[in-house]
């Protein structure tokens, strides 16, 4: 044993287990490390500020939030801006669309990146894989602003799309116009924009599986497709019930670039999601506590959700997220 | 003989489904940039699909010739890049400590910290904050409330804690205390983490949007983004209430579009390996 107060050497007996000899004050941990306390007096700062103090704000949910007397002296109305909101039929629907087009990014975009992973992991050609990948992650890089731009250009009564259609003779088709267009369009921009993207962390997976588990399937006269399906899918297992978890604890959550960026007047009924409500309501018309309440209703479930799936997840055997 | 020959057909399958996916990725950008090199002529005819046609770079001149949009242009460049400053510094001050076992009360600011990412605010006491610390339309409003994401420094951290111990114990035998270690020893073994982290940053900061549309009003401190959300939908009013006419002004909206993704198409070849690194120690840890 070197220097007794040595930081290091207290930081390796406490590892290997055995007790210190004495009990210490907190001064005295302070004083220790006292230079590593200072540095992380900045990232609480922070974190205080601009985490937790908003949570200390959420309280206006219960209350007449009032911009002069501000979060603390506005009146209290307890449940009143709920009853207001549980009452109103455009707080359901935008509940509806933002559970309706996470439901379809799950049925749609989740086993995009799977497949297209499975796809690039069987390229055989080095160069063309490298290219491909570049490219396919591209799009995971523009900004919603950006891609919002494209899609109207694109996809307008006059745009690429509908005038090839029109070339070749059919009828054109309001991908952005009509409602239900609307959400398979707007699903499919999340799949565009995100599946090659998606690929990297099971593409890493698949670097991770024992070369050897694919000579021995090969020796046993095992073609292309069942070692796709007997050693490859177990193999990314653990990575897709991770992301699963995590997508469907997500169920809830929606960005608000996203829609936002690709929505219209025209297709509001299912495209005003919580996140552009709350941003109408809460912002634009000042309506602050209705705002914070759809917002605390919104990150309640979304605990909820995160913390059932997470559970049934390790119920079932695989490792959860915590 | 069969073996390989099946072999063949699925290496060329699943060649030929990539090749698709890569054309899908790509077709979009290239309707773009040909509507902004084409004629407004080609363009109300509908003749413009991937390449241009009459091919000129008016748009260009015009969007390139427009002192707002360039000046909003390096008004973001330098908040991107103060951004990053302030944000790596932050996170490497929290990263740092956090990868110390011994520091009393580091699983509760840890706590702290994962808890934040699974809990927020939310939008509107998120805005009321920054609005009481009078940020609204000031730059700060875009720096501060985004200067430190948990799961980067967790990424950081687990880069950190992957250096070997001996080095910095041997730092430490010779007299440096923690932050000599870290300015010394730490940040420089940790380039490639760092440059990660950077990038992401950056990345996020030039993209997102949501704030500047939030906290912004004074069209000197419109970002990027804002500036051509403006551009892309003010045009879209002009033409009426739905998309239906088609003005000569597409061929701007594309340049413009064009201006905002130049930048990213620039630097994000090069840079494409550290995105992908980041996002394996991430992972690894998580």
């Amino acid at each position: 044993m070197q220097t007794m107060n040595s930081s290091v050497a207290l930081d390796k007996q406490e590892s290997v287990g055995i007790p210190l000899q004495k009990r210490k004050g907190l001064f005295y941990y302070i004083k220790q490390d006292f230079l590593l306390y200072l540095m992380l007096l900045v990232p609480i700062a922070y974190i205080v500020t601009f985490k937790y103090a908003p949570m200390y704000g959420i309280q206006i949910a219960f209350k007449d939030y009032n911009i002069f007397q501000g979060v603390s002296l506005s009146p209290w109305n307890h449940f009143e801006t709920f009853k207001l909101i549980f009452s109103s039929p455009q707080f359901f629907q935008v509940v509806r669309n933002t559970l309706m087009l996470n439901f379809l990014d799950l049925v749609l975009g989740f086993p995009a990146p799977i497949i297209l992973a499975i796809l690039i992991n069987e390229l055989v050609w080095n160069k063309f894989k490298k290219i491909s990948q570049t490219i396919l992650y591209l799009p995971h890089f523009l900004s919603w602003v950006i891609i919002g731009g494209i899609v109207a250009q694109l996809l307008s009564p006059t745009g690429m799309l509908n005038s090839l259609i029109s070339h070749m003779g059919g009828q054109s088709l309001p991908f952005l116009t009509n409602k239900y267009a609307w959400v398979a369009t707007y699903s499919f921009i999340g799949v565009w924009q995100n599946a090659g993207w998606g690929t990297i962390l099971y593409l890493a997976a698949m670097t991770g599986i024992d070369k050897q588990l694919y000579e021995a399937a090969d020796a046993d006269g095992a073609g292309r497709f069942r070692k796709i399906w007997h050693i490859t899918l177990p193999g990314i297992r653990p990575t897709i019930v991770i992301l699963l978890i995590l997508q469907l604890g997500n169920i809830m959550a929606i960005n608000f670039d996203r829609p936002f960026n690709i929505q219209n007047n025209l297709v509001m009924d299912f495209a005003d999601v919580i996140s552009t409500y709350v941003y109408r309501v809460g912002i634009q018309s000042a309506n602050f506590s209705v705002g914070a309440a759809v917002g605390l209703f919104q990150s309640v479930i979304c605990l909820i959700f995160l913390v059932t799936s997470n559970f049934i997840t390790r119920k079932f055997g695989e490792n959860g997220i915590w | 003989m069969s073996q390989t020959f099946r072999n063949r057909i699925v290496d060329y399958t699943a060649a030929a489904v990539v090749l698709i996916a890569v054309f899908i990725c790509l077709v979009p950008f290239l309707y773009i940039l040909s509507q902004s090199l084409s004629s407004s002529k080609a363009i109300i005819s509908q003749a413009v699909t991937i390449y241009p046609i009459d091919f000129n770079i008016d748009a260009y001149k015009v969007v390139f010739g427009d002192a707002a949009m360039l000046y909003s242009l390096f008004y973001t460049v330098i908040l991107t890049a103060v951004f990053v400053l302030l944000a790596l510094t932050v996170t490497i001050l929290a990263a740092y400590p956090l990868t110390k076992k011994r520091l009393k009360g580091r699983s509760v600011l840890l706590l702290m910290m994962l808890f934040t990412m699974y809990f927020s605010g939310g939008l509107i006491p998120d805005y009321l904050n920054v609005k009481n610390l009078s940020l609204l339309d000031t730059p700060l409003a875009l720096i501060l409330p985004g200067l430190m994401s948990v799961y980067y420094m967790i990424i950081l951290k687990s880069f950190f804690q992957n250096l070997p111990d001996s080095l910095m114990e041997a730092a430490h035998l010779d007299g440096c205390n923690e932050l000599q270690i870290l300015l010394k020893i730490v940040l420089p073994l940790s380039k490639p983490a760092l440059a990660t982290v950077s990038l992401l940053y950056a990345v996020y900061r030039w993209n997102y949007f949501q704030d500047a549309l939030f906290y912004i009003t004074d069209q000197k401190l419109y970002t990027i983004q804002l500036k051509l959300y403006n551009v892309i939908n003010i045009s879209q009013q002009m033409s009426g209430e739905n998309l239906l006419v088609n003005l000569p002004s597409e061929s701007l909206k594309a340049a413009s579009i064009m201006f905002g993704t130049i930048p990213i198409l620039l630097v994000y070849p090069w840079l494409q390996k550290y995105f992908v690194s980041g996002i394996m120690i991430g992972a690894v840890k998580g």
